[in-house]
C-alpha cells in the first residue's frame, strides 16, 4: 500500500454524500462541473442511510411517501450521468486555500484533493463511534481503548475485552480470537443483533471455551498511564472484574461536528453561517448546504438542502467559468441539458 | 390532558401536560426537558432519548418491541425499566406517568 496517494484534481469536492451532497452533483453537473464526494460512512445516503433507511419520509415534493434508502437510490440514479467519484470511509480533516479559487483538502486517510470550490454538505457532522460515559475513558483512548480496528496485528497477544452485540462486536470477536491471548465478550443481554451466521460462530467459540462471555454492562475502568488493567462488569450475577489490557467498545455512531470547527469559517451555534443567495460561507469559494448551514429562517429539511444546492451551483459556475454567458435552461426543453443527462 | 412527570438525574422535577398521540420524547423536546437529546428525531435509531419508567408504570407503558430492544444496546446503564421515550405513545391511561432521565445520554 502506498503511504501517500497522489493528489486528486477536480472542479468541486463535496464533503458529505447525503441527499444534499448527492443532489449538488446533479445541479453542478448540468453546468458541466465535475465532482468528487467524500464521506466518513462506507456508503452514500448520510443520515438517510445510517439512521433511517427503512423509515418513510413524507415531505419530499412529489413523493407522498419514500424511505431513506429509496430516496438515496433514486438520487444515485439521477446523478449517474455525471459520473461522480465517491471516496468513502474518509473524513476531511484539513482545508487550505492555495491560490485564487484553489483549495487543497486532506483526509484522515492521507488522500489529498485539489479543487476550485468546496461544498460542505456534512449534515449533522461526522458520524463517530460513541464513547461510553465511563470516568477517565479518554485517558486510555488510542493506547488501550479503541473504537475501530485498523490493523488486526495491533491486537496480537492482547487480553481483549469486546463490548457490544451487533455486527462490529461479533465480527471482531471472530476475527481477533485466533490472534489475541484471550477474548472476553460482554453484552447486556443474551440476544445479539448481529448476522445469524456470526452469532452461531460466536456461540461455537463459547462452547469450545475459546472465548469468555459475560452478561452485563461496564461500570468502571482500572489501570494507569493509559494502560488498562481491568474492567468492572455489572450483571445479573453481580460484579465481575475482568483483567484485560485492551478494550473495544461498540455502541454505534453519533454525529459530531468534528474538524469543520477548525476550518476558520464563521459559525453560528455549531452551524456554518451562509448567505441565502449563494449559500457561500465566510470564506469565498467554500459553500455549505443542507443541515450543516445556518441563515435566518433556516429549516432543516431535505427539500431546503435541494434548493440550496441549486443556488450554490450558479455561483460555483460563475467561479469556474467566469466568462461563460449564463443562459438559464429547463431540463424539460433544453436539448443541451438533455444531452448531458443522456436523454435519447 | 395526561400529565407526565420527568425527574432529572439530580432530582429536579418537571410536570408537563401531554397530548394523546404524541410520544414522550416529543413532549420532552417541546418543553426542553434536559437529559433527552433525540438525535435521530424519533426514528428509533439512536438511543439518545433513553428514560427509566417509574416501576409503578412499567405495566402500563408495556415493554420494548424488538427494534427498540436492539436500539437499547446503544444506550448506557440499561435497566429492566429502560425505554426509548420516542417509542412511548401518550394515552389517557398514562395520565400521571413518571419517567426518570439518565445522568447523560450518550
Amino acid at each position: 500500500m502506498e503511504m501517500t496517494n497522489s493528489p486528486i484534481e477536480t472542479d468541486v469536492v463535496i464533503i458529505g454524500a447525503g441527499p444534499c451532497g448527492l443532489f449538488a452533483v446533479f445541479e453542478l453537473g448540468l453546468l458541466d462541473i465535475r465532482c468528487h464526494l467524500i464521506d466518513i460512512l462506507d456508503r452514500p445516503g448520510g443520515q438517510c442511510a445510517e439512521l433511517y433507511p427503512e423509515k418513510p419520509i413524507y415531505d419530499i415534493p412529489a413523493y407522498p411517501i419514500i424511505s431513506g434508502q429509496e430516496l438515496t437510490d433514486a438520487l444515485l440514479e439521477q446523478i449517474k450521468p455525471f459520473d461522480p467519484q465517491y471516496h468513502f470511509n474518509q473524513r476531511v480533516d484539513e482545508i487550505e486555500r492555495i491560490g485564487d479559487n484553489k483549495f487543497r483538502l486532506k483526509t484522515d486517510d492521507n488522500q489529498e484533493f485539489i479543487c476550485k470550490n468546496v461544498v460542505i454538505a456534512a449534515g449533522g457532522g461526522s458520524f463517530t463511534p460513541k464513547r461510553p460515559p465511563l470516568p477517565g475513558i479518554e485517558d486510555y483512548e488510542g493506547k488501550s481503548v479503541h473504537y475501530s480496528v485498523r490493523r488486526m496485528s495491533d491486537f496480537e497477544g492482547k487480553d481483549l475485552l469486546i463490548v457490544g452485540g451487533g455486527d462490529s462486536a461479533l465480527d471482531w470477536t471472530l476475527n481477533l480470537t485466533p490472534l489475541a491471548k484471550s477474548v472476553t465478550l460482554v453484552h447486556r443481554r443474551d440476544k445479539f443483533r448481529a448476522a445469524t451466521d456470526s452469532v452461531n460462530k460466536m456461540m461455537a467459540l463459547r462452547e469450545e471455551g475459546k472465548i469468555n462471555f459475560i452478561l452485563g454492562q461496564m461500570t468502571e475502568l482500572k489501570g494507569e498511564n493509559g494502560e488498562l488493567s481491568s474492567v468492572t462488569i455489572s450483571g445479573p450475577e453481580g460484579e465481575t472484574e475482568v483483567n484485560c489490557n485492551c478494550l473495544l467498545p461498540f455502541f454505534g455512531l453519533t454525529m459530531k461536528l468534528g474538524p469543520v470547527a477548525n476550518w476558520g469559517l464563521n459559525l453560528h451555534e455549531n452551524l456554518i453561517a451562509v448567505d441565502t443567495e449563494k449559500f457561500e460561507t465566510s470564506e469565498p469559494g467554500i459553500f455549505a448546504i443542507g443541515d450543516i448551514n445556518h441563515y435566518p429562517g433556516k429549516l432543516k429539511l431535505i427539500l431546503s438542502g435541494f434548493h440550496e444546492a441549486a443556488l450554490m451551483a450558479q455561483k460555483v459556475n460563475n467561479y469556474i467559468y467566469p466568462d461563460k454567458k449564463v443562459v438559464f435552461q429547463y431540463t424539460t426543453s433544453s436539448s443541451s441539458l438533455q444531452k448531458k443527462l443522456g436523454v435519447k | 390532558m395526561p400529565k407526565i412527570t420527568f425527574i432529572e438525574h439530580d432530582g429536579t422535577t418537571n410536570e408537563v401536560e401531554g397530548e394523546v398521540g404524541m410520544t414522550v420524547m416529543e413532549l420532552a423536546r417541546k418543553h426542553d426537558i434536559p437529559g433527552i437529546e433525540a438525535e435521530c428525531g424519533g426514528a428509533c435509531s439512536c438511543a439518545t432519548c433513553h428514560v427509566y419508567v417509574d416501576d409503578a408504570w412499567t405495566a402500563k407503558t408495556g415493554s420494548p418491541e424488538e427494534m427498540e430492544e436492539d436500539m437499547l444496546d446503544f444506550a448506557f446503564d440499561v435497566r429492566a425499566n429502560s425505554r426509548l421515550s420516542c417509542q412511548i405513545k401518550i394515552t389517557d391511561e398514562l395520565d400521571g406517568l413518571i419517567v426518570r432521565t439518565p445522568e447523560k445520554q450518550f
